[in-house]
């Protein structure tokens, strides 16, 4: 970063106030113009540096140098805490092809994203269309009950699922006893095969109201008229809502997607080690909370990194293929 | 507004997707309900139906989650980083956002570029380089310190949320001062205020929606964050979201439900609370900004 860069108040006249602080002698002689016609004044400069430094060394310390540090350390083996590094190359990523838990982890993150999005996506478009669509009685109230689990921590999210997919006691399980359906009774968090289910389900739990107020607030700016015009040439509800209601909320559409990118990598961490911890046995590890098992747990640091960063260049993409696959021409209302 | 489409939709279309509604509505609220009120149950009731109401209130299920399981005391921890990391996250970007908005000066492309892809940067990612990190300055200071300084150490967490958040809380915030005309600082530069005082003066009442925003987001985001608290206070000193984690593992061992029900209830209630004082203004903050909680 420049030492101090010279500056301009764009539009500012130039009879200012008293200076304060030391914004005397540094910075007297911008060499680089400004916003066009402004005049310079003196001592911006430091004034500058002395808004910007901080939070730029905050930001430089606490998340690019992290952020580095995970790309660079890729590359090594390293447990993390002893001076021994060693410089592998590509290797952490050849061994990950071989991982068949990282393997595992990879298709529970997949899996995840596909189904917590179709699911949650389905369900907050037609919650959407009915809040804004029909006058619904008690509207409001809805609202504030679906938007709850959005100011819930994950840990109290984790906590209360636990508590409903508890094993004995449960409200899942306690609720079939109470009507002595024992068959159907589930080790929901115990079984290989339905604890991903089980977390899925928390998920969109979790994130329904969130995504239903976007696309509420999306629809909300669609103009009544085109619905009445379209009402009197005899289109159905379900009619209005695929060729209206869809085609002009497609950008805000298209933010969500990426949203859900990253809250099946990121939300579905933290529920996981909050929730079952990855297990049984492996079988609802996601990619974030492998890594962290690796770095943090197993000393892998390396390693871990390697995940990382396979991790962060997967949402990447996916975003990215996301973003151009459902790229429209903007509609106008 | 909607009077020719109910006329035109059946009435019994109507009435199912009322239900539908009502029921996803149920979904999301009897967990939240049934843990309030389990919270109050004695250790007996809890092997009955679950649908059964507490027979009294059952209140030393929050004396032993309060003092036994400590509750209480991480509590303000909790209480204590939050505060702390919104006056640090405030205090530093308040000031860059401005300058960022209204000044040109070289190399404002890049920062802004930089923080923008900050905001790309989620804080899973980096957290074990960071406690890494902290870990071999605690090493290097060990003769100055030799209890440690940053591991353990409150207000380095709250520093670090703040760091985490600089990007989002600068990105809203530059939008904000970029939208206010530039007529309120010219005037106030003619009548004799300092660059400090149009920035605290002028443009920081000005800018209190966008301040508000910011603020009750990070508040969410400090309050509710375990994955950083977790690394960052492995010691006696933690917060209420790592401690109600530890009562989970406990519960999981010895089947004491009653306690974990109340802790969750300490930490639910605080922020529901807060919820519905400011939830207008919540849901509206995330509907315009595009929030990513």
């Amino acid at each position: 970063m420049p030492g101090d860069p010279p500056g301009t108040l764009p539009r500012t006249r130039p009879r200012t106030g008293p200076r304060t602080g030391p914004g005397r002698a540094a910075g007297a002689a911008p060499r680089h113009g400004g916003a066009g016609s402004a005049p310079r004044r003196r001592g911006n400069g430091l004034f500058v540096l002395a808004c910007l430094l901080p939070a730029l060394v905050l930001f430089a310390l606490f998340m690019v140098v992290p952020t580095v540090n995970v790309f660079r350390m890729s590359f090594y083996t390293w447990s993390g805490f002893s001076p021994d590094m060693r410089f592998v190359g590509l290797d952490n990523f050849t061994a990950l092809l071989d991982d068949a838990q990282f393997v595992r982890a990879f298709q529970n993150t997949v899996a995840l994203l596909v189904v917590v999005t179709v699911v949650t996506m389905g369900m907050g478009l037609f919650l959407a269309a009915i809040m804004t669509r029909q006058r619904l009685r008690g509207r409001t109230l809805y609202r504030f009950v679906l938007y709850v689990p959005s100011v819930l921590s994950v840990v109290v999210i984790a906590a209360i699922f636990s508590a409903v997919f508890d094993q004995e006691n449960g409200l899942i399980n306690g609720t079939l006893r109470a009507l002595s359906l024992d068959g159907l009774r589930q080790v929901w968090l115990g079984d290989q095969d339905l604890v991903l289910w089980s977390v899925a389900i928390a998920m969109v739990w979790q994130s329904l109201g969130y995504y239903m107020v976007l696309y509420m607030s999306g629809m909300a700016s669609i103009p009544e008229d085109v619905y009445e015009a379209s009402a009197l040439d005899g289109a159905s509800p379900g009619r209005q809502f695929f060729a209206i209601t869809l085609p002009l909320i497609w950008q805000n559409l298209r933010t969500t997607l990426t949203f859900f990118v990253m809250s099946a990598v990121n939300l579905s961490f933290v529920l996981v080690r909050a929730m079952t911890g990855g297990g049984p046995d492996g079988s609802s590890e996601v990619l974030l909370s492998y890594m962290y098992k690796q770095a943090y747990t197993n000393s892998s640091y390396g390693y871990g990194m390697a995940i990382g960063v396979v991790i962060f260049a997967f949402s990447f993409l996916v975003s990215l293929l996301v973003s151009r696959a459902t790229r429209r021409e903007p509609l106008q209302f | 507004m909607t009077t020719i489409r109910s006329a035109a939709r059946p009435r019994t279309g109507r009435a199912l997707t009322s239900v539908l509604v009502i029921a996803i509505a149920l979904a999301i609220a009897v967990p939240v309900a049934w843990v309030l009120l389990a919270s109050l149950k004695q250790k007996g009731e809890f092997y009955g139906s679950p649908w059964v109401l507490p027979e009294g209130l059952h209140l030393q299920n929050y004396v032993d989650a309060f003092v036994t399981a400590r509750m209480g005391r991480y509590f303000l921890t909790s209480v204590l980083v939050t505060v702390l990391g919104l006056v640090f996250v405030v205090a530093v970007s308040v000031p860059a956002a401005y300058v960022v908005a209204r000044y040109e000066f070289r190399g404002r492309g890049l920062v802004e570029i930089a923080l923008l892809a900050g905001l790309f940067v989620n804080v899973n990612y980096i957290v074990v380089p960071i406690f890494l990190m902290l870990v071999g300055w605690d090493r290097a200071l060990v003769d100055v310190f030799p209890g440690g300084f940053f591991i353990d150490n409150p207000a380095v967490l709250s520093l670090v949320y703040a760091a985490t958040s600089i990007p989002f809380t600068i990105y809203l915030l530059t939008a904000y001062f970029r939208s206010i005309p530039v007529d309120f600082e010219e005037a106030a530069a003619l009548d004799g205020a300092s660059r400090f005082q149009i920035m605290t003066r002028v443009m920081l009442p000005m800018a209190r929606p966008a301040l508000t925003t910011v603020l009750l987001f990070n508040f969410l985001a400090y309050w509710n964050d375990y994955i950083i608290a977790l690394t960052l206070l492995p010691g006696e000193g933690k917060t209420l979201q790592v401690g109600l984690l530890n009562l989970m593992t406990a519960q999981k061992a010895a089947a004491d439900y009653g306690r974990l029900y109340a802790g969750m209830v300490i930490v639910i209630v605080p922020v529901l609370i807060f919820y519905a004082l400011i939830q207008r203004r919540l849901i509206e903050g995330m509907a315009s900004g595009g929030v990513k909680g």
